[in-house]
C-alpha cells in the first residue's frame, strides 16, 4: 500500500484541513478476470479474510471473492459483535485461542480500527452444576494458554452492581470471567479485511451471484456466474447462511440445516454496561456498543429458515430473560431487530475442510460462533487453500466427523440435532 | 408465526416445539451410512420443506408441516403417524 | 405562542409542567412538545456526534431531536419523545446528552472538530498504541455517545403483555383507516383500530378541512362515536403497532400510563406503563399515513427548523404558533396550506419558498418560485434564513422555518417480511410492494394517496378488499364528501452548496458525509448507512433515509431506484425490554415448582435450591450446625447407619399401558423390558438417536401390559416428547398409551439399614424379603391411601421409593419423618443424596452430559445384543467405541493435598499441564464421610485400563494441583451387599 492511502490520526488532520476532498476508495470494483487460481464464493468475513490471507501469508495474488451482493452483506454485518475464546474442548480451543491472538493485532496488521475493545466477557452461573461446567471450562481455557476467572457472588456485584443479586428467578452464583474477550465493530472487520486483501491486488467483485460450479473428471474447474463462467483452479466455498445451496452446486449434501438467529439493539444510552454479560439460564447475552446502544440476542428461533427474520416469541423471550436478570435495563427501548441465518451443524461446531472434488475447499457451519472466528477461519482456510494440508489450529473441522464419531465437538451436550446448538 | 394443528386449530408458534426435516425414519438395524444420512446430512432447501413439529404445549401431536423456509409460508399441516415416517420393516 | 380559542385543547384547565428545572404551563390537551412551543421554547436537545442545538422537528413518534428524560430515581425514563408525552399535571422533564445544561454543553467543541469527525473517521485513526483503545478512546467515545441516561436501579414500574384476536385490524386512524374501520364494523366483523396517538383522527386532526360538510375533527368525532357503540369493534389509542410477524401476527405498544400522573397511575390504579401486544388477525389495513421530509441545505438543523405538516399540527390540532415570523420552505403544494393556515390566523408569514418555477400563487402570502433556502444563521433558535433564487442570494429574518420536501408513506410494516418498496417517480416515493404482507392491504397516505376524499374511498375498498380475503362480502359504503386536491411535487433533496447540509439529524449525517462514503467506495445503500450511520438513529431514519439515499444516488450517478432502500426492521417504533419482557422481572422468569413436602422441609430448616424448574430441600441445619458440609455428613451418616427419608418426586414419571407397552419400551432403552416379570423393576438405559445417552432410570411393571417409567427430574419433559416421537413418527403401529404423572404421584425415598422396619410398620401390607425383595414393586396402602412400593436404591442401602397421590404427599412426607425419628432417621437433602450417589458410582446429569456413550460410562452391557434400540445405530460408530475416549473412573485423593475438585483437568504427572497433555476432567466430588476421605467421579481418556494409576488433577481456578488415584467408581459396597440386605 502507498503511504499516502495509510489511515492514521496525521492523515485524519491533514484530510479535515484540506475538505475530506483526499479520500479514496477503500476497495476497487473490478470487472472479473477469465481465470484465478483461487476464487472463493462468498464475501463475508470469512471469504474476505481467508483472501487476506491467502495473500499475505502465502504469497498468492490472482485471486478472486465473488459476491452475490454487497461485501460483508452476511453474518458479519449482522451480529452481536462478540469475540471470545472460550470453548472448552479439543478443536475448538485452539482454534478460537489462535483467533483471539490475531484479533489482538489484527488492527495494525490491517491498518483499519476495528474497534477491537477487549473489556472482558461474564458468563454468569446460577447453580452448583453450571458452576462445576465453568471450572471445567475455566480450567480448559487456562490450559490453553489463555486468561480466564471464576468470580463468586460478592466479586461478580463489586464488578457488574446491576445485575439482579436479590429477587432472581435463578439467584446468581457466580461468573466465568475472560478479560481477553469483547467486542469488535462488525461491519468494520469485513471492511479492514476487504480494504487489506484489495491491496494485496485481490479482485472483490460484488453483485456476482455463483450459479454454478464447474467439475470434470471429479475437479474443479471454475464456476458459472452471473457475470458469465471464471475458471479457477482451486474453488473455496465461505458462504455461511447459503452453504447447502452453494454446495449442491457440486453435487454434495452437507450436514447443516439453515436457522435464523435473532439480534437486537436498543436506542442509544449513556455507559451503562462496561462488559460483555451472557447468563446460564436463559441463555441471553448483552453488551453496550460504543454507540450506546444495548446489543442482545440468545436462542435461535428454532425453525429452519432462510428469511433472515424471526418471530416473537424469541424475541420475547430474550426480553423476559433481561427483565430476569438486568431489570436495571428494561427502560431501554428496542430499536431494531433482525435475523442472520446460521449454518447449523450437529454438533455445534464448524467445518474448514477439503470435499469429495479435487480443488473444491469448505468452510462452513459457523453456528452462532462465526463472528469471533473472522480471522482465524481466514487464516487457516487460506493454509488448506494453500498447502492442501489443515492448519494446526484447524486439524479437527472434518467434514466426515458425524459419519465416522472421531472428535465430536458438541459444547452444549445436545446433540445432534441441528437447531439445539 | 402460527400452526394449524389438525387436532386444535391455528395456534401460536409457541405451542411447539421443532425437530427438523421430516424424513422417513431408517430400519433400527440399517447401518451407520444410513443412519448418518438421516441423522446428519440435510438437503435444507430454501423453499418448501417438509419438517417435524411438535404440539407439546398443546395436545402433543407430532406434525409433518410443509412450510416454506424462504418466506415461512404455511403449505400444509398433517398428523406425522399418517405421513409415511414410520420404520418399514422388521421388529425394534 | 398559543392563538386563544384555536385547536382541540381545552383552553380554560390548565397544566403546570417543568422543563429542565424551570416550571410552566400548557393546557388539557397539550404534549410536551406543543407546551414547550407554546411557551416560545425551541432549544430542547443536542444532537449525538456536534452537540449542536436541537429543537422540535415533527408533531409524531418519529421525532429525532426532541428526545428528553422524565421521572425520578427508577422510574426514569429516558428518550421520551417530547412530541408524543402528553402533558399532566407535575410532569418533570430534563434534555438529554448536554452538560452542564442544554444552552451550554461543554461537549459543542466536538462541532468545532467536525472537519475530523466525518463519516467513518474512527476507522482511520486510535490505532496505537494498541492498548489506548481500552484505556483512553473508547471511553472518551463512550461517555460523548449515547443519548438520555438509564437510572442505574432496577426498573419497579409494571408493565402488561397481552394476546389480542380479530377479524380485521386497522392499523391508523387518519381518513383511510376511520373509513375501513367503519366499513369493516357495520359488517359486523371482529375489528381492532389502532392508533399510535393519543387521539383518533390522523391528519384529519391537525388540518383545516371540511367532511360533509362538517369541519374534520367533528367527521371524526362522529365516526368515533358510531365505532364505539360496536361491540364488534375495539377502539385501542395510544398504541403503536409495531412489527408484522407470520401468519397475521402482528405486535403492538400501548402506552397504558404514560400520560398519567404517576400518582394516578401504575399500581394505585392497576394501570402498568405499557401493554405489549400480540395481536392475531385474519387480515389488516395499513393506513399509517405519511411522514413528511426536510430538504437538506447548510445549517438546516437549528431549532426552529420544523416540517411543515407539523407546523400546520401545532397550530390546528394545539393553537400554537411556533414562530412569530414564519417562513416556508418546499417543493409541493401542500405545504403551501401551512402559509395559508398560519395567515387565516393571524400569523405573520415571511413567504413561501418554492423551488418549483411552477409553483402556485397565492393572494394571502409572498410566494417566491424558483427559490431555495440555502443557509440559516441562530445559534440556539432560527434567526434568519438566506434565499437563493434568480436574483442572487438574499437574508430574510425569521424565527421559525416551516419546511417541506414531500411526504414519504409509512410503508415500513409492509416491508417487515421481507418486501421491499417500489419507486413512483410520480410521486417522488417509495410506495408499498402490492401483497407484501399475506392479508394485509395498505390505504391512503401510506398508499400514495394522499388526497382527503382518495384516502376516504381507499379506506372503504380497502376494507371490502381484506373482509373478502376472508370470504366475507361487504359493499363499499356511500362515501362522504371531502376535498380531493391533487398532491403536486417536484423533488428536491439537497439545496447545492458550501457548508454541512444534514440529513439525519440525530446522528449528524451530513450530505458531505453521504457524499465521501461514495468517494470511498461505499457505494451500496447499505454500506453507506453503516458508514455513515445514515438512518440508525432512534428514528430509524424515518425522516432521513429517503433524501439520503437520493443524494447518495447522485453522488454515484445511480438513479434512486437502482440505489434502492436498506431494509425495515421491527420494531416500527422503539419498544421497552420492560413491556416485551413483561411477567418475568424478579420470580416471573419460568414457572416455579414446589413439591409437596415443600412446607414440611422449611420446618424441618431446610435451605432451598432449585433443579431445573424445581425447588428442592439441599440440607436440614440442626442445632450446632453452622456449615452444610456438618449437615451433609451427618445426613449421610444417618441413612448408612438408620433411615433417610428424602423427596424425589421431581423424578419424571410416565405411565405406559397397552398391549405393545413392552414393545415401546424395547425400542426406547437399550436393555429388554419385555422380559421384566410382573412386580418388579429394572433400571434401563436410553440413547438419543445419534447414540449418545439421553436419560437413565428404572422401569416399574405393575401389571401385564402397564409399565410405569421414571426419567431424571432434567430429561423428563425430553423423555416425554421423545416417546411421543417414538410412538407417532418411528412406530405408530404400537398399541400403547402413555401420560406424564409427574405431577400426580408424590413419591419418597426411604433408604438405610431401618427402612425396611419404618415402612414395613407404616404399610397395611406386610414388607418383608419375600413380599418386597429388592428391585420388586407393587400396590401398597398407607393408611387405607392406596398407594405405591418400589424397593429401588439410589444409596446402596436397603432403600424403598413409597408413592401416593399428590394431595397425600404432605401428609406422608410428615407420617415418614415422625416414624423415622425413633430410628435415628430423619431427613436428607441434595447434598447428602449426591454424596450417597457417588460412593455408589451412580450417575446423574453431571456425568450424562449429552456428550458420554454407554460405553463410556462402562454400561454396554445394558446395550442388549439380543435387539436393536433407538440410537444404538450411531452408538456403534468407530468413533464412539474407542478406547482412548474420555470414560467413567472414580477418584481417590493421593497427594499431599487431599483433595478432590469438580471442573479439575487430569494429566499424567510427569506432563506437562497444557491442552495437549489433557486427559479428562472431574465431573462429581463429594467428601465421604463413611469412608473418611474424598471421592470423585471422573471422565478419563482410556479410564478403566488405567485403574490403580496415579494421576494429576490440576484446577487452577481454586489453585489445586495434586495426585489422585484411579479407582473403580463404585467405592462403597461394591458387592451390593447392603442394597440386598
Amino acid at each position: 500500500m502507498g503511504i499516502s492511502d495509510r489511515f492514521s490520526g496525521w492523515r485524519v488532520l491533514k484530510e479535515g484541513l484540506t475538505g475530506n476532498k483526499g479520500w479514496t476508495p477503500h476497495w476497487r470494483d473490478p470487472e472479473p478476470k477469465r481465470d484465478y487460481d483461487v476464487v472463493i464464493v462468498g464475501g463475508g468475513g470469512h471469504g474476505l479474510a481467508t483472501a487476506y490471507y491467502l495473500a499475505k501469508e502465502h504469497g498468492l495474488r490472482n485471486i478472486a471473492v465473488l459476491e452475490k451482493g454487497y461485501l460483508g452483506g452476511g453474518n458479519v454485518g449482522r451480529n452481536t459483535t462478540i469475540v471470545r475464546a472460550n470453548y472448552y474442548l479439543p478443536g475448538n480451543s485452539e482454534f478460537y485461542s489462535h483467533s483471539l491472538k490475531l484479533w489482538e493485532g489484527m488492527e495494525q496488521d490491517l491498518n483499519y480500527n476495528a474497534m477491537m475493545s477487549q473489556r472482558g466477557i461474564l458468563n454468569v452461573f446460577h447453580n452448583d452444576g453450571q458452576r462445576d461446567a465453568a471450572v471445567r471450562r475455566a480450567n480448559s481455557i487456562i490450559n490453553q494458554g489463555d486468561d480466564a476467572e471464576i468470580l463468586y457472588r460478592d466479586q461478580l456485584k463489586t464488578l457488574v452492581p446491576f445485575l439482579n443479586y436479590d429477587n432472581n428467578r435463578f439467584p446468581i452464583m457466580g461468573a466465568l470471567l475472560q478479560r481477553r474477550a469483547g467486542t469488535a465493530r462488525h461491519d468494520a472487520v469485513a471492511w479492514g479485511f476487504a480494504r487489506g486483501a484489495d491491496q494485496f491486488g485481490v479482485d472483490l467483485i460484488q453483485n456476482c451471484e455463483v450459479t454454478g460450479i464447474d467439475v470434470e473428471g471429479g475437479k474443479v474447474v471454475g464456476v458459472q456466474t452471473a457475470r458469465g463462467p471464471i475458471r479457477a483452479k482451486k474453488v473455496a466455498l465461505a458462504a455461511a447462511g447459503r452453504s447447502s445451496q452453494v454446495a449442491a452446486m457440486a453435487g454434495l449434501t452437507l450436514p447443516i440445516e439453515s436457522h435464523v438467529l435473532q439480534a437486537f439493539v436498543t436506542e442509544g444510552l449513556k455507559p451503562v454496561i462496561d462488559h460483555v454479560i451472557t447468563f446460564a439460564e436463559g441463555h441471553l447475552y448483552i453488551s453496550q456498543s460504543d454507540k450506546g446502544g444495548l446489543v442482545f440476542g440468545s436462542y435461535l428461533d428454532f425453525y429452519s429458515s432462510y428469511a433472515a427474520r424471526g418471530n416473537l416469541p424469541m424475541q420475547e423471550y430474550t426480553m423476559e430473560a433481561i427483565a430476569a436478570m438486568v431489570p436495571a435495563v428494561t427502560k431501554a427501548r428496542l430499536l431494531r431487530s433482525w435475523g442472520g441465518i446460521m449454518d447449523m451443524t450437529p454438533d455445534g461446531s464448524p467445518i474448514i475442510d477439503h470435499t469429495p472434488i479435487e480443488g473444491l475447499y469448505l468452510n462452513a457451519g459457523w453456528c452462532y460462533g462465526g463472528f469471533k472466528a473472522t480471522p482465524a477461519s481466514g487464516d487457516c482456510f487460506a493454509h488448506l487453500i494453500a498447502t492442501d494440508r489443515p492448519h494446526a489450529a484447524a486439524t479437527r473441522f472434518k467434514l466426515d466427523r458425524f459419519r465416522s464419531g472421531y472428535g465430536l465437538m458438541d459444547e452444549e451436550g445436545t446433540g445432534a440435532q441441528h437447531n439445539l446448538h | 408465526m402460527r400452526i394449524t394443528c389438525p387436532l386444535c386449530g391455528a395456534r401460536d408458534r409457541r405451542e411447539f416445539t421443532y425437530k427438523g426435516a421430516a424424513l422417513p425414519v431408517p430400519a433400527l438395524e440399517a447401518g451407520v451410512a444410513e443412519w448418518d444420512a438421516h441423522v446428519h446430512l440435510r438437503d435444507n432447501p430454501a423453499g418448501p420443506l417438509e419438517e417435524l413439529w411438535q404440539h407439546d404445549m398443546g395436545c402433543g401431536a407430532w406434525l409433518k408441516v410443509t412450510r416454506n423456509t424462504a418466506t415461512h409460508e404455511m403449505l400444509g399441516v398433517a398428523l406425522a403417524q399418517d405421513a409415511g415416517l414410520a420404520i418399514k420393516e422388521g421388529q425394534p | 405562542m398559543r392563538i386563544s380559542g384555536k385547536g382541540l385543547v381545552s383552553h380554560n384547565r390548565t397544566v403546570n409542567f417543568s422543563f429542565n428545572g424551570k416550571d410552566y404551563m400548557g393546557l388539557e390537551g397539550d404534549t410536551l412538545a406543543s407546551a414547550l412551543l407554546a411557551n416560545d421554547v425551541h432549544l430542547v436537545g443536542r444532537s449525538f456526534k456536534y452537540h449542536r442545538p436541537r429543537g422540535i422537528l415533527t408533531a409524531g413518534s418519529e421525532e429525532p431531536n426532541a428526545l428528553v428524560s422524565t421521572g425520578k430515581g427508577a422510574a426514569r425514563d429516558p428518550n421520551i419523545r417530547a412530541t408524543q408525552q402528553e402533558l399532566f399535571e407535575g410532569l418533570a422533564a430534563q434534555s438529554q446528552n448536554c452538560w452542564p445544561s442544554v444552552e451550554r454543553d461543554v461537549m459543542a467543541v466536538n462541532d468545532l472538530a467536525a472537519p475530523f469527525l466525518g463519516a467513518g473517521f474512527y476507522y482511520k485513526t486510535f490505532m496505537w498504541p494498541a492498548p489506548l483503545w481500552e484505556k483512553l478512546y473508547e471511553p472518551i467515545i463512550r461517555r460523548a455517545a449515547g443519548l438520555g441516561a438509564l437510572s442505574g436501579a432496577a426498573n419497579k414500574d409494571p408493565y402488561e403483555k397481552a394476546f389480542a384476536f380479530c377479524d380485521l385490524l386497522v392499523i391508523g386512524s387518519g381518513p383511510a383507516g376511520l373509513m375501513a374501520a367503519l366499513t369493516a364494523g357495520r359488517a359486523g366483523t371482529d375489528v381492532i383500530l389502532a392508533e399510535d396517538d393519543s387521539r383518533m383522527g390522523g391528519r384529519l386532526l391537525a388540518e383545516v378541512e371540511e367532511i360533509d360538510g362538517k369541519p374534520a375533527h367533528v367527521w371524526v368525532a362522529e365516526g368515533l362515536a358510531e365505532l364505539e357503540a360496536m361491540d364488534n369493534v375495539r377502539l385501542m389509542p395510544r398504541t403503536a403497532v409495531t412489527g408484522v410477524y407470520d401468519q397475521g401476527t402482528y405486535s403492538a405498544l400501548e402506552r397504558v400510563s404514560h400520560h398519567l400522573p404517576p400518582s394516578q397511575s401504575l399500581k394505585t390504579a392497576h394501570r402498568p406503563r405499557e401493554c405489549f401486544w400480540r395481536v392475531a388477525a385474519k387480515a389488516s389495513v395499513l393506513a399509517a399515513g405519511a411522514i413528511e421530509r426536510p430538504i437538506a441545505f447548510r445549517n438546516n438543523d437549528r431549532p426552529g427548523i420544523m416540517m411543515a405538516g407539523a407546523v400546520r399540527a401545532y397550530l390546528n390540532r394545539w393553537g400554537v404558533a411556533p414562530g412569530a415570523r414564519i417562513t416556508v420552505f418546499a417543493n409541493n403544494d401542500d405545504a403551501h396550506r401551512t402559509a395559508r393556515d398560519l395567515v387565516a390566523e393571524g400569523v405573520h408569514v415571511t413567504a413561501v419558498i418554492d423551488s418549483r418555477h411552477d409553483a402556485p400563487d397565492s393572494g394571502e402570502f409572498p410566494v417566491i418560485k424558483g427559490a431555495m433556502i440555502c443557509d440559516s444563521a441562530g445559534r440556539q433558535r432560527l434567526e434568519s434564513v438566506t434565499i437563493r433564487s434568480v436574483n442572487g442570494e438574499e437574508k430574510l429574518q425569521t424565527d421559525c422555518l416551516a419546511v417541506s420536501g414531500g411526504w414519504n408513506p409509512s410503508v415500513h410494516l409492509t416491508c417487515h417480511m421481507g418486501a421491499r418498496p417500489e419507486w413512483n417517480r410520480e410521486l417522488a416515493a417509495f410506495l408499498p410492494k402490492p401483497d407484501a404482507v399475506p392479508g394485509m392491504v395498505v390505504a391512503g397516505a401510506a398508499n400514495g394517496v394522499f388526497s382527503t376524499h382518495g384516502a376516504l374511498q381507499d379506506g372503504a375498498q380497502a376494507a371490502v378488499t381484506a373482509l373478502a380475503g376472508m370470504g366475507t362480502s361487504v359493499d363499499a359504503p356511500p362515501l362522504p364528501v371531502a376535498s380531493d386536491a391533487p398532491y403536486r411535487i417536484s423533488p428536491l433533496w439537497a439545496v447545492p452548496g458550501k457548508g454541512r447540509a444534514w440529513l439525519d439529524f440525530q446522528n449528524d449525517v451530513t450530505v458531505k458525509d453521504v457524499a465521501q462514503a461514495a468517494r470511498e467506495n461505499f457505494r451500496s445503500v447499505e454500506h453507506m448507512k453503516r458508514y455513515t450511520t445514515q438512518g440508525m438513529a432512534t428514528d430509524q431514519g424515518k425522516n432521513s433515509n429517503v433524501a439520503a439515499l437520493a443524494v447518495l444516488a447522485d453522488a454515484t450517478g445511480r438513479s434512486i431506484a437502482e440505489t434502492g432502500v436498506t431494509t425495515f426492521r421491527p420494531p416500527f417504533v422503539p419498544t421497552s425490554i420492560a413491556a416485551m419482557g413483561a411477567g418475568a422481572e424478579d420470580q416471573g422468569f419460568k414457572p416455579q415448582r414446589y413439591l409437596t413436602s415443600h412446607k414440611a422441609s422449611l420446618q424441618r430448616g431446610a435451605a432451598n435450591i432449585e433443579v431445573g424448574l424445581w425447588y428442592r430441600a439441599s440440607y436440614f441445619a440442626k442445632d450446632g450446625e453452622s456449615t452444610w458440609r456438618q449437615s451433609c455428613d451427618r445426613e449421610v451418616t444417618m441413612v448408612r447407619k438408620a433411615v433417610g427419608v428424602c423427596d424425589v418426586s421431581t423424578l419424571g414419571k410416565i405411565d405406559i399401558q397397552g398391549p405393545d407397552a413392552a414393545q415401546l419400551l424395547d425400542l426406547a432403552y437399550t436393555n429388554l423390558f419385555s422380559t421384566l416379570k410382573l412386580g418388579r423393576v429394572r433400571y434401563g438405559l436410553m440413547l438419543r438417536e445419534d447414540g449418545f445417552v439421553m436419560d437413565d432410570g428404572t422401569t416399574a411393571r405393575l401389571g401385564e401390559n402397564h409399565y410405569v417409567m421414571t426419567t431424571t427430574t432434567a430429561a423428563a419433559g425430553q423423555v416425554m416428547a421423545h416417546l411421543e416421537y417414538l410412538t407417532q413418527v418411528v412406530r405408530p403401529d404400537l398399541d400403547v398409551r402413555f401420560t406424564s404423572v409427574t405431577d400426580q404421584w408424590a413419591q419418597f425415598s426411604v433408604a438405610g439399614p431401618k427402612a425396611r422396619d419404618l415402612i414395613d410398620a407404616l404399610v397395611d401390607e406386610d414388607v418383608n424379603g419375600e413380599t418386597f425383595p429388592f428391585m420388586a414393586c407393587g400396590a401398597i396402602t398407607v393408611s387405607g391411601v392406596a398407594g405405591r412400593l418400589f424397593r429401588i436404591s439410589f444409596s446402596g442401602e436397603h432403600a424403598y421409593e413409597i408413592a401416593v397421590p399428590a394431595r397425600y404427599g404432605d401428609a406422608l412426607y410428615r407420617l415418614l419423618l415422625e416414624r423415622a425419628d425413633p430410628f435415628g432417621g430423619g431427613p436428607y437433602g441434595m447434598e447428602a443424596l449426591n454424596v450417597l450417589r457417588i460412593e455408589k458410582g451412580f450417575i446423574t446429569h453431571a456425568e450424562i452430559n449429552g456428550t458420554v456413550t454407554a460405553f463410556d460410562l462402562g454400561m454396554q452391557g445394558l446395550v442388549s445384543k439380543k435387539k436393536s434400540c433407538w440410537g444404538k445405530a450411531l452408538s456403534e460408530r468407530d468413533g464412539l467405541m474407542d478406547d482412548d475416549r474420555m470414560r467413567l473412573v472414580g477418584l481417590k485423593p493421593v497427594g499431599a493435598m487431599q483433595v478432590l475438585s469438580a471442573g479439575a483437568h487430569l494429566f499424567d504427572p510427569d506432563a506437562t499441564v497444557e491442552r495437549v497433555n489433557d486427559l479428562g476432567y472431574v465431573t462429581s466430588v463429594g467428601f465421604s464421610p463413611t469412608l473418611g476421605h474424598m471421592i470423585g467421579l471422573a471422565m478419563l481418556s482410556g479410564g478403566p485400563d488405567r485403574m490403580g494409576d496415579t494421576i494429576r488433577l490440576v484446577d487452577h481456578t481454586r489453585g489445586i494441583d495434586t495426585l489422585c488415584e484411579v479407582v473403580n467408581p463404585v467405592f462403597f459396597d461394591p458387592e451390593g451387599g447392603r442394597v440386598r440386605g
